[in-house]
């Protein structure tokens, strides 16, 4: 008796793989999808040949005056012309290189951070966070081993507001611990008090902190005290900051499980203990994409400083739209500022998403 | 001896530092103190300043003639108007731009963020584009962007880019066709209203029905019909009350119609579609918190695609949306502020800015700019709090 021999599977229709079929199941799965797909295509077609056009083949790149920009295109030259000025802002050119060295000295630092055996990561964090910031100061702003002085005034550009997040950043996430500890505190002085910093800073728009800050605050202190711009901004944008970082930590904290704070107590942990030790690692960590997305609006919102007159990399790129030699080139100023925030926002999001990832110990549906 | 030990031990009074009720009282007495004497610290410097200068404390500038005029107003302003006018002023021009960003807002986060869980690939992959460019991008930015890059090297009036002879957009602004009522009109107003009115008891009837029988009334096309239908009748049968005052260009600008500045008009653009992109990521995760248990559920009772959207998935995807959305809307109308740097006429600009300016009342001034914020805040999120209340799930 012969064996049964069944016939070889037939391979899948065609349309139903390879190119074929993804484009069948994701672009034209039905008619509407089909009308849908060709639509997008069209608005596609209409924008993108268009700026490619514009940014990149009928774009002028080299060159120093605006003469070199004759061919219809984005003038990138206008960008490449004033480019220190928007990385350093008015900083003295002959003392870039204080700037560029503290870059150096963080990108440097912050190596042995990413490297997995490194063993002193802890006492390397505090040193950035606490000895570095006085590195920068005194470089940045000199007057000390013979460093000429450089007023606050002068900061500016890229620098400035990467100082000011950083500072922003610095003072805001501790700050808003205290703050959103302060919140769920059982004594009912210490809570409204909290209560009302935060509702008050979240409920006002960041302008008017700003405007406080340059306003009101010289009338606040004593007659004589001379306070820098640059400081007094600081100040608002790390108390403004401090309360949007305190509701994200608030969360955390509700979330953790009410045993974790009866076993702390049982085993005779004091608050601080108990806070240090037990609930804020386990807080923190639940809430990092809340942080870094406070982080992220903190980054946005430095170019606010530009309405009470400091020179971050906005203002700098404004001020180089009036520069009666480079008239009309608004769109290439603002299309390359908005290209360097965006890296920046999207870098950070992106690094959120990751470390969320690497720090999940839990258990994910 | 053990009971002689255990007599010690309660004898030993707990020192009083180690007592919780204590020391809580100490810390927030010592709190209150620290406030206490800081407010007076930072009082007495203010009293002292402004004595310095010259200023008087007090709310008597604002009936003082102002003296500067306004890019636009909602209410009648001229020079002569007193500086308290100027508040009203801003603060209207702040709530027109708040309003309008929310309704644009409102309607293009949606779309997008539904656009943004489509089956269609390109759909798909455009959406997240959309919010992933612009929400990484500062919000000034942005305004500067629309304003200085696309409004401003618009056309002259006299080059204008003209739409069928009606609206026209140009560098001074948008010009479109105003409508102007006659008499008679206030009756199309009315019955506006009262389809409204009638609208609302025709649900309430439809609802009692459908608990007590089961059976379903089309609210929303007869509401629709209704709301459209018996304003459009009243206004046919009262001889189309209505005229439309189209602008015309005259010597250097269009006069006539309605004009929307281009501060306005690039400050809702910038407005809506930065918030839009938020709004979007909001409807995404919303949509997305509704497990697809619900869905196979809702399709093994036997219900239909469209009656489970309706039924099943928007009411709880809501529940997640609702909160976002309040914040959204409250960053909306802070963010409105940024009007200043482009010389939009809201709160900030016109009465932080120029009054403030000419009068030097700083604490006031700022005290009241930041009053308006934190009142809308609290009107917002108390109007959020109380429809979230109501949609939220009622949990055992």
């Amino acid at each position: 008796m012969s064996t049964h021999t069944p016939h070889p599977d037939l391979p899948p229709p065609l349309i139903n793989v390879g190119l074929i079929g993804w484009l069948r199941t994701n672009l034209f799965s039905s008619w509407a999808n089909a009308l849908l797909t060709l639509v997008s295509m069209y608005l596609l077609y209409l924008m993108i040949p268009p700026l490619i056009d514009w940014a990149f083949i009928k774009a002028d790149w080299v060159g120093d005056s605006r003469e070199a920009c004759d061919s219809g295109g984005a003038c990138w030259v206008f960008v490449g012309v004033r480019m220190d000025q928007f990385m350093y802002g008015l900083y003295p050119a002959s003392e870039y290189w204080r700037i560029n060295l503290a870059g150096v000295l963080l990108v440097a630092l912050m190596v042995p951070l990413f490297i997995k055996q490194f063993p002193w990561k802890p006492w390397l964090g505090l040193f950035i966070v606490v000895g570095y910031p006085i590195i920068v100061f005194m470089l940045f702003s000199g007057g000390v081993f013979g460093l000429e002085y450089v007023e606050t005034s002068r900061w500016g550009g890229l620098t400035l507001t990467l100082v000011l997040s950083s500072v922003g950043m610095a003072a805001s996430l501790p700050l808003g611990i205290l703050l959103a500890l302060g919140r769920r505190s059982t004594m009912p002085i210490v809570k409204s008090v909290s209560v009302v910093f935060i509702e008050f800073w979240r409920g006002v728009p960041l302008i008017t902190v700003l405007f406080m800050s340059s306003v009101m605050l010289p009338l606040f202190l004593p007659e004589g005290t001379h306070f820098d711009k640059l400081l007094r901004a600081m100040i608002g944008i790390a108390l403004f900051q401090s309360a949007y970082m305190a509701e994200v930590v608030r969360g955390g904290l509700a979330a953790i499980p009410k045993g974790q704070y009866e076993a702390a107590q049982a085993l005779g942990l004091s608050f601080w203990q108990s806070t240090g030790l037990i609930i804020l690692p386990q807080a923190l960590k639940m809430v990092i994409p809340g942080i870094v997305n406070t982080f992220i609006a903190l980054f946005k919102d430095t170019t606010l400083v530009l309405i009470i007159g400091l020179f971050d990399m906005l203002a700098m790129i404004q001020a180089g739209l009036a520069d009666p030699n480079w008239l009309g080139y608004a769109i290439e100023g603002l299309m390359f500022a908005a290209l360097v925030y965006w890296i920046f926002c999207f870098g950070m999001s992106r690094y959120s998403m990751a470390l969320e990832r690497k720090l999940h110990t839990g258990h994910k549906r | 001896m053990p009971s002689d030990n255990a007599k010690t031990l309660s004898q030993k009074k707990v020192p009083l530092w180690r007592q919780p009720a204590v020391r809580s009282i100490t810390f927030q007495v010592l709190l209150v103190l620290c406030i206490v004497a800081f407010g007076n610290f930072l009082l007495s410097n203010t009293l002292q300043n402004m004595e310095q200068r010259g200023i008087t404390t007090g709310f008597a500038f604002l009936s003082n003639e102002a003296g500067f005029g306004i890019l636009q107003s909602l209410i009648e302003y001229d020079e002569t108007h007193t500086y308290g006018r100027t508040f009203l002023v801003g603060l209207l021009n702040t709530l027109l731009v708040a309003v309008l960003g929310i309704f644009f807002a409102t309607f293009l986060g949606f779309f997008i963020g539904v656009a943004r869980l489509s089956h269609n690939w390109l759909v798909a992959r455009l959406a997240t584009a959309f919010i992933e460019i612009f929400r990484n991008i500062p919000l000034l930015l942005q305004i500067m962007f629309w304003y200085f890059a696309v409004l401003r090297p618009l056309p002259s009036p006299r080059q204008s880019l003209n739409v069928g002879d009606a609206v026209f957009l140009n560098n001074r602004g948008l010009f479109v066709p105003r409508p102007v009522a006659e008499d008679g009109f206030s009756l199309t107003v009315v019955a506006f209203f009262a389809a409204i009115v009638v609208m609302f008891f025709i649900a309430r009837w439809a609802r009692h029905r459908q608990d007590a029988t089961g059976q379903q009334f089309p609210t929303v096309s007869v509401g629709l019909a209704l709301i459209v239908g018996l304003p459009s009748l009243v206004f046919l049968f009262s001889g189309s009350p209505l005229h439309w005052d189209n602008p015309v260009l005259g010597g250097f600008n269009f006069s006539g119609g309605l004009e929307v500045i281009p501060e306005l008009a690039a400050l809702t653009l910038a407005l809506s579609i930065y918030t839009a992109a938020f709004i979007a990521e909001a409807v995404r995760s919303g949509i997305q918190s509704v497990s697809h248990g619900q869905t196979e559920a809702a399709y093994a009772l036997g219900l239909r695609p469209r009656v489970t959207l309706k039924l099943v998935i928007i009411p709880q995807a809501m529940r997640v949306i609702i909160p976002q959305l309040t914040s959204q809307y409250l960053n909306l109308v802070k963010n409105s502020s940024l009007a200043t740097a482009i010389g939009y006429p809201d709160l900030v600009n016109v009465f932080a800015g120029t009054t403030l300016n000419q009068t030097g009342q700083a604490v006031e001034v700022i005290a009241m700019t930041m009053g308006v914020y934190l009142m809308i805040s609290l009107v917002i999120s108390m109007f959020m709090n109380w429809y979230n209340k109501r949609k939220q799930l009622v949990e055992r």
